[in-house]
Parts: structure tokens; C-alpha cells; sequence
């Protein structure tokens, strides 16, 4: 399943959001793949793929997993990193 | 050279290894860089903890070990040169995005040379190869790292984080290899440039002309002529002995070499650092042994352990303090982990068996005649007879007379001896105005703790960097001091200078110093009465 989230970290995905974005999702326990519209979605666990992207503030990227629990954890960091 | 030279292109592995045991060295590699970077974050604060632990997972980072065990599996390279393509293909990435990402290409590029110094079995820090001596240019260094590097291949240091007081510039120092350090350039320096640099004055010069290499060659040639006798005095014949500050066996080595007459300040916590359990007895035992041995019949003295503050050790787990500087540190460990100091006496009572070395043990950042007591009774415990304070606190100073009633001798250390008394952290960079031993608040201090060891009849020492001034040096002994200890290079200086100064002048000097107002005028006093400093550059 996918969802879309609007990015509202102050630097994007980027240095601290981002570490603190790829540790959540590696300690998820199932993979997710995180893209923007457009581009080929990388998988969320690597920091090189995530900061890669370029996600600024106010973005929206697409979460996709089998797992609902994990996008919703994900779901609420990224929609609530307020830095 | 840089650290973190390229691998050969196109390296392939050697011939018979299995690539997937060359994958599983690699990733063992890589979650050791992983580890040792976490590690470096716990130690460190702010920002730049939160950038290693960035940086802890980029080591970690599945796609990256992916595409470099690919490299080796798919195309037989050599772990090196595999982790090498497979970071140098994020970095242009990151460089062509620009901006933020561009600066991420560092974090990259350093985890890629800590994986390869790990793989290719280097250790921590990846000192490159080279058929010649060289000047090693990086990122940083870790005190731990440094304290490992040869000075007869490494002729000298220049790293784009840190600085001159920092505790690898102190290593540094004490190893003879000139260092410039926080020097924002360096990472624009590329591998195999020509650098000149100057230790002593922190400036470096990128592709010096013929003519500023002869210049430098002649001072470095008129420098070694300076060379130490092996005795301190002063031009009328009064003994100040030269000692040296060190580290490890190594840098005793160094000392020895130098014509030290045995050393002032065995800073022991070098072998501690970047260690994640404390060493065994024994195993300190025999790094003491070794410096012991190399003074026979001379003067060695160990400082127990000063951790704490901007020296934490792991395997203590203390917790954080919201001022460390006025915190758990050097003698005050040992009243939460009495251990620490009783195994430290037992190898050094271990070390000194048997050897004609007189040993002196001192204890760091004693604040009381109660502390100075407890720390006699646990050497006596131990069988040493010469205990022995660092006097760094004011109390300490003020109230050295009752001190050395107790205590066998005294050092001052005046790099905390000042920050203590101007309260002023001598890593802020905004305070360094306040950081002057020239200061005749901190002279005055000096002052009165010779006269706590006339009282007393005990040997008063310094061993901060100020004993490495030569100008210094002459206001110590005029006024009291029986012993400096310094970095090696820095004792054919003072030697000079003090040996070209008469008892009388020191003591002339001295006084006018200190009944200066100001650092500023404590300085040009003693410097106007001492023409002999123009000999020194």
C-alpha cells in the first residue's frame, strides 16, 4: 500500500530529519520504499537513497509498504518533525 | 599526502580468496567504522554528535554495501577499491545535486576512508602508504590516532577540524610532529602538493617558492643546532631541570632522544583513551615499565589518571555534567571508582620494581589538604613513597604551604591553573584573551606556591604549555620553580634562553611581572629584558 505525506521538517530530508527518518524505518521490521512523484522510490532504510532525493520542506513524498503499522509510524514523523 | 588515497583502479581481489568472505570482511568492517562513530557521537555534543551518528549510518547504509559487495562479487574487486567506487558514485551524485548535498560529500568520503583503513587491516585512522616521509593532511584525527603516528614518517600534521589547545595538538607537540590544526584550507589541499608548514606559528604554505624553502630549511638547521645538552641551567650555573611531557613509551622514546632529563608529566590516561574497557594491571604495568626503563637512574612522573571533562572515557559511564570543567574529574574519579586509581598504583608500584628509576607519582586537579592526604595514604598503601599534587585549582594554590605539608611536591599545570583563576573554558575560542599565563593573576599564584614549598623545603614544578615559553620559563625560575616540563622540541629553547640568563636577571624579571596590571605589559617587560629571544627565530 502507498500513502502520500507532505514533508514538514524545515531542512526536508535532510542531516538530522533524515537520520532520524532512516532509524525509524530501519527499526520498522518490514522494508518501505520512500520516492517522490516522478522518480524511482528508494528504499527508506538508506540514508545515502533518502538524503539522494532531496526533499525539501513542504514536498510530498510517497511511503509504500506492506505494512500499515509501518506507515503509520513513519507517517507521523514526517508529518511532524518540526526542525 | 591525503589520507585516504585511492586504491589502485581496477584492484581486483587476490587470487584463491572467496568474494563472499571478501563481502563479510567488508561489512564486519564497515559496522566496526559504524560502531566506533556512535561511540565518537555518545563522547561528543550538540551538532556534532547529531552529525556522526548521520555519519554512523552512512557506514551502516544498505545500499551502499550492497553496491560495493556487488563490485566484488560481480567483478572480483578488492574490498577496498569496491567500498572506494561504491562511495565515490555517491559522492558525484551528491555533487552534481549541489548545495546541502555537496556537503554531505565529506561525511561520505570519511566513512569511505575509515572502511578502507579497517579493511586493509590499518586500524581506526587510514594512515596512507608512501615510499617517502610526508606531511599527513585530513579531515581530523583523534587524539588516540595521532598518538600512534611514526614522527620519522609523518612529518607533520594538518587537519581542517580542531585546534592549537585541542588534545591532539597537545599529542602532537609532545611527539615533535609539527601540527596546524582548524585550519579551514585543508581540505582544499590536494595529494601530492608541496605544503611548508609551521607548528609553532599554525601557518602552512601551499606550494612554497625555492626561496621560502631555503629560508625555512635554514631556520629549522639554526633550530637543531640548538640542541639540548641534557642539563638546565642558568648562565651563573643554577639548576632548573628540563623535563619532558609525554604519553606513552613512544613519545618517552622521543623525550630520551631529545636529551630530556626525565620527565615532568607521564599524562597516563593517553593509553586509556578510545578504549571501551579500562587496561588490566598488568597491561599498564608494562606501558609504565617501558618508560620507566627508558629513564634508568633519571626522573619520571605519573599523573594518575585525568579523565573527565574534555578527556571522557567510555568504560566509565558518567553521566553527562552541566559543567565538567567544575565536575567529576582527574583526583575525583577515584572517589567513585576507587578501582581506577588503586589498579593505577598497584602497576606502577609493579612497574618500578627492580629499576633504578626514582618514580614520582602526582594526582591531577587536587583542590584540598583532605584530597591531598587521601591521595599520600593511597600511594603509601601501595608502597610509593613520592606523592605528589598538580596544583590547577586556585584553592590549591592558595593554600600550598598546608599542601606541601602533606604532599612530597608539587606541579603546576597552568593550562587549568589560568582557566580556573580568569574562569574562562580554554577551549572558547571568544575567551582565548583570557587564557595568558603572562597574567599576573596567574603568576602571582605561581608565586605562592613556591613559597608554600620553601616553607616546606619541597621541589615546586610546572608542566603546562607555558613551561615551553621561553620567556616564561625565565620568570619560573626567578621565581622559585626548580623544574620545567614541556614537549620535547620545545627544550633546546628554553635551554638556550635560560642558560643566557643569570639567576639575578630571572628574579628581576620575575618581580617586575609580577607587579604588572596587565598580561600585556607582563609580556613586554620580560621580553624587552630579554634580547637572547632574538636568537630563537
Amino acid at each position: 500500500m502507498e500513502r502520500q505525506i507532505i514533508v514538514k521538517a524545515k531542512d526536508g530530508l535532510h542531516a538530522r530529519p533524515a537520520a532520524i527518518f532512516v532509524k525509524a524505518a530501519s527499526d520498522v521490521g518490514s522494508p518501505v520504499t520512500i520516492g517522490m512523484a516522478g522518480q524511482t522510490p528508494v528504499p527508506a532504510n538508506s540514508i545515502l537513497a533518502v538524503m539522494g532525493l532531496g526533499v525539501r520542506c513542504g514536498d510530498t513524498v510517497i511511503l509504500s509498504s506492506e505494512s500499515e503499522q509501518a506507515l503509520d509510524v513513519l507517517d507521523g514523523l514526517l508529518s511532524h518533525v518540526e526542525e | 599526502m591525503r589520507r585516504g588515497s585511492e586504491p589502485v583502479p581496477g584492484a581486483l581481489l587476490a587470487p584463491g580468496t572467496d568474494p563472499a568472505v571478501a563481502v563479510e570482511r567488508l561489512q564486519g568492517a564497515a559496522e566496526a567504522v559504524a560502531c566506533k562513530l556512535e561511540q565518537i557521537a555518545c563522547e561528543s555534543e550538540g551538532s556534532a554528535s547529531e552529525v556522526l551518528e548521520a555519519t554512523a549510518l552512512i557506514a551502516r547504509d544498505p545500499s551502499l554495501l550492497t553496491a560495493a559487495g556487488d563490485l566484488v562479487m560481480c567483478e572480483n574487486l578488492s574490498p577496498d577499491r569496491a567500498i572506494w567506487e561504491a562511495c565515490e558514485g555517491v559522492a558525484s551524485q551528491f555533487e552534481a545535486i549541489g548545495g546541502l548535498m555537496a556537503e554531505r560529500v565529506t561525511d561520505v568520503r570519511d566513512v569511505r576512508d575509515r572502511i578502507i583503513a579497517h579493511v586493509t587491516g590499518q586500524g581506526d585512522v587510514g594512515i596512507p602508504e608512501r615510499p617517502e616521509p610526508f606531511i599527513l593532511v585530513a579531515t581530523d584525527l583523534a587524539p588516540a590516532d595521532t598518538a600512534r603516528l611514526d614522527p620519522a614518517w609523518i612529518l607533520g600534521i594538518v587537519t581542517r577540524d580542531g585546534g592549537a589547545t585541542s588534545h591532539t595538538a597537545i599529542v602532537a607537540r609532545e611527539r615533535g610532529i609539527p601540527a596546524v590544526l582548524g585550519l579551514a584550507e585543508a581540505e582544499e589541499i590536494t595529494d601530492g602538493v608541496d605544503l611548508l608548514i609551521d607548528g609553532t606559528k599554525g601557518t602552512v604554505v601551499i606550494g612554497p617558492t625555492k626561496a621560502q624553502v631555503r629560508d625555512a630549511e635554514a631556520k629549522a638547521k639554526a633550530r637543531a643546532a640548538r640542541s639540548f645538552s641534557g642539563k638546565g641551567h642558568t648562565a651563573d650555573g643554577h639548576r632548573i631541570k628540563l623535563l619532558a611531557n609525554i604519553g606513552d613509551a613512544r613519545g618517552a622514546e622521543a623525550a630520551a632522544a631529545g636529551g630530556a632529563e626525565g620527565v615532568g608529566l607521564f599524562r597516563t590516561e593517553v593509553a586509556f583513551l578510545g578504549r571501551t574497557d579500562a587496561p588490566t594491571v598488568n597491561e599498564q604495568a608494562r606501558e609504565y615499565r617501558r618508560v620507566i626503563e627508558i629513564f634508568e637512574g633519571k626522573t619520571v612522573t605519573i599523573r594518575t589518571l585525568d579523565a573527565g571533562a574534555d578527556k571522557p572515557l567510555p568504560f566509565l559511564h558518567m553521566p553527562p555534567e552541566e559543567n565538567p570543567a567544575l565536575g567529576v574529574r582527574g583526583l575525583r574519579i577515584a572517589e567513585l571508582h576507587p578501582t581506577i586509581l588503586d589498579d593505577q598504583l598497584a602497576a606502577i608500584a609493579m612497574a618500578c620494581d627492580g629499576v633504578d628509576t626514582e618514580v614520582r607519582v602526582m594526582a591531577p586537579l587536587v583542590a584540598s589538604v583532605g584530597d591531598a592526604a587521601r591521595f599520600k595514604d593511597a600511594c603509601t598503601r601501595h608502597g610509593i613513597d613520592e606523592s605528589g599534587v598538580m596544583v590547577e585549582v586556585p584553592s590549591a594554590a592558595i593554600m600550598a604551604k598546608e599542601i606541601l605539608a602533606v604532599a612530597s611536591f608539587a606541579s603546576i599545570g597552568t593550562n587549568d591553573l589560568t582557566q580556573y583563576v580568569m574562569a574562562a573554558d580554554r577551549m572558547n575560542a571568544p575567551l582565548a584573551k583570557y587564557i595568558d599565563a603572562f597574567h599576573p593573576a596567574v603568576l602571582r599564584m605561581v608565586a605562592q606556591v613556591c613559597q608554600g614549598g620553601a616553607a616546606n623545603g619541597r621541589p615546586v614544578g610546572v608542566c603546562g604549555e607555558s613551561a615551553a615559553n621561553p620567556a616564561l620559563a625565565v620568570v619560573f625560575a626567578g621565581l622559585g620553580i626548580a623544574s620545567l616540563s614541556m614537549a620535547v622540541v620545545s627544550l633546546p629553547d628554553v635551554a638556550h634562553v635560560l642558560a643566557s640568563t643569570t639567576m639575578e636577571q630571572c628574579r628581576r624579571l620575575a618581580h617586575a611581572a609580577l607587579d604588572c596590571a596587565t598580561a600585556d605589559e607582563a609580556r613586554r617587560i620580560v621580553t624587552e629584558g630579554l634580547p637572547v629571544l632574538a636568537d630563537l627565530d
